[in-house]
């Protein structure tokens, strides 16, 4: 019995991390052709992104000279981290039997250490750009980190664990509760997506504009399959996030481990909830305009703000 | 303990009454001042409302539509038609920069919370948990009130304020009587009614709204 339920568990792991993988450029395509869409513009298509790596699969890696070990190994780490990440969040199942392996604060931590990574590969080239890049993401991950842990510390307090699936189980199997709390953290989360996915207000992820970018500055230098690596692992990165986001705030319909009735719904509700949030993801960065570098840091300090108003009207209200 | 639906309802609206107070704390522009002064008397006349249906109080009813009347339609339609004649679009001065004022404001609000906890402890209403946050409103608005250089926030912060005191007597007691509601009803409109007068008063004896210029009134020449 402890057998099979081990072994039925991995099996959902392991479609759980293939279905992230698969369906991450997915996602990307679709927030892409809703922003054609609301722009007016006829748009690449769907599965534009899987064409993209293809191609970029194809074409021979060039290197800087001055390339040490570092940056020929960061996409790797990236793409790992990333998906590692993915594995950890229950996004068809809960109770998987890896997300033990780190609770939300780990998972804090391994977003982490890509950054840091993708930080030192930029400025291991020497360019100004790189630098540039590297110096500024790090201005605005420093400020969305705090943010981002204060909401999760939110949502941790409502159900008294930090735990993913300890958090997910509390919210989506009981009763239903309105928590104002968790509404200040739902405002909060939106704003740490958008900083730490380079999406609009804080950077452009459509311009190689040097005033303006930030994560595009960074991988500047990266080619080939290792520049099709890190732009799969920043799909993979916001198909991490929106998912963190449906765990903690619309975690209904997901199944439980083992229970193949309740897969095919879990499925099918999940795609409908990614679908809708890039949709939204798509109608907010139409409606923001890029703010200049230096209004990021009020913006995160917003972020912060909000879920710490989150968290004192818990321990109020008890709600 | 489960919440019933109405009283998680309640909980949320004062939620987002302190949200737009921060709003408001943040806001650099008049105009959206005022629109969030009126969503603010919206909210807060929809927590009447819930409070008045939850608890069966007539007079509630009453009280909620009156700040329907005054809060949300009459006094911003006055203040839009103020700062139309008197011309004053532009961005608000602060004293402090935002981001600090935020950061007070966060230390105001667990100040608050933190004073209010052993006053909701006397009070026996379901909603006492709510003082905490009708408090931290009203210091929120008062805290706009001093870093506000212009007049036109400052008076939009006193108003603020007077919805803060009005949710905590509707979350704490109930409502006073509707006797006393229709008085502050009558006296925040006289106020604002006033306040215009003032404006245009101190805009013609300094040509400029700015309160900082009222700090010399000592006559120049002794």
């Amino acid at each position: 019995m402890e057998n099979t339920n081990q072994a039925l568990g991995l099996l959902f792991q392991f479609y759980q991390s293939l279905l992230v993988v698969l369906l991450a450029p997915l996602l990307t395509g679709w927030v892409n052709q809703c922003r054609a869409w609301l722009q007016n513009r006829s748009g690449p298509g769907l599965l534009q992104p899987y064409r993209t790596l293809r191609k970029l699969f194809h074409k021979d890696a060039v290197m800087a000279f001055n390339a040490s070990p570092l940056f020929r190994a960061t996409p790797y780490i990236l793409f790992g981290c990333m998906w590692l990440a993915a594995a950890i969040i229950p996004i068809i199942a809960v109770n998987l039997p890896f997300s033990p392996a780190a609770d939300v604060i780990a998972l804090v931590g391994v977003f982490a250490l890509a950054r840091v990574f993708i930080a030192l590969a930029a400025m291991d080239i020497g360019t100004a750009f790189g630098t540039l890049g590297a110096r500024r993401e790090m201005l605005v991950s420093f400020l969305a980190e705090p943010a981002l842990l204060m909401v999760l510390f939110t949502a941790s307090l409502i159900s008294h664990s930090t735990q993913l699936p300890r958090i997910v189980e509390a919210l989506a199997l009981q009763q239903f509760v309105l928590y104002p709390s968790l509404a200040f953290a739902g405002l909060a989360f939106v704003i740490v997506l958008l900083a730490e996915n380079a999406r609009i207000p804080v950077d452009n992820p459509g311009t190689h504009l040097e005033l303006t970018m930030i994560h595009e500055a960074m991988i500047l230098e990266y080619s080939a399959r290792h520049l099709a690596l890190v732009e799969w692992a920043s799909s993979l990165k916001l198909f991490a996030y929106i998912s963190i986001g449906i765990a903690l705030f619309v975690p209904y319909g997901i199944a439980d481990v083992g229970n193949w009735g309740a897969l095919p719904l879990a499925i099918v509700a999940l795609l409908v909830k990614l679908a809708l949030a890039g949709a939204a993801l798509a109608l907010l960065e139409t409606l923001l305009a890029k703010m200049r570098i230096f209004r990021a840091p009020e913006f995160m300090g917003t972020a912060f703000l909000l879920a710490v108003l989150g968290l004192l009207i818990h321990f109020l209200l008890g709600a | 303990m489960q919440m019933t639906y109405s009283l998680q309802f309640i909980y949320l609206l004062a939620s987002m009454l302190l949200l737009i107070a921060f709003a408001m704390l943040s806001q650099r522009r008049i105009l959206s001042l005022i629109n969030l002064f009126a969503l603010q008397g919206l909210v807060l006349s929809l927590s009447t409302f819930v409070v008045a249906f939850s608890t069966n109080q007539q007079h509630l009813y009453y009280s909620a539509g009156l700040t329907l009347l005054l809060k949300v339609l009459v006094l911003p339609w006055l203040l839009h038609r103020l700062i139309r004649k008197l011309n004053v679009r532009w961005d608000v001065e602060t004293l402090i920069n935002i981001p600090t004022t935020m950061l007070v404001g966060i230390a105001l609000v667990i100040f608050a919370f933190n004073l209010a906890a052993p006053i909701s402890q006397l009070s026996e209403s379901i909603t006492r948990g709510l003082i905490g946050i009708a408090l931290a409103s009203v210091l929120l608005s008062l805290l706009m009130m001093l870093t506000r250089r212009k007049a036109v926030p400052q008076v939009v912060g006193f108003l603020a304020m007077e919805n803060g005191l009005f949710f905590a007597a509707t979350s704490a007691t109930h409502g006073m009587p509707l006797v006393v509601e229709l008085g502050i009803a009558l006296d925040v409109l006289v106020a604002t009614f006033i306040f215009g007068i003032f404006f245009f008063q101190i805009r013609e004896t300094f040509d400029s709204l700015d309160i900082s210029n009222m700090e010399k009134l000592k006559d120049d020449n002794t």
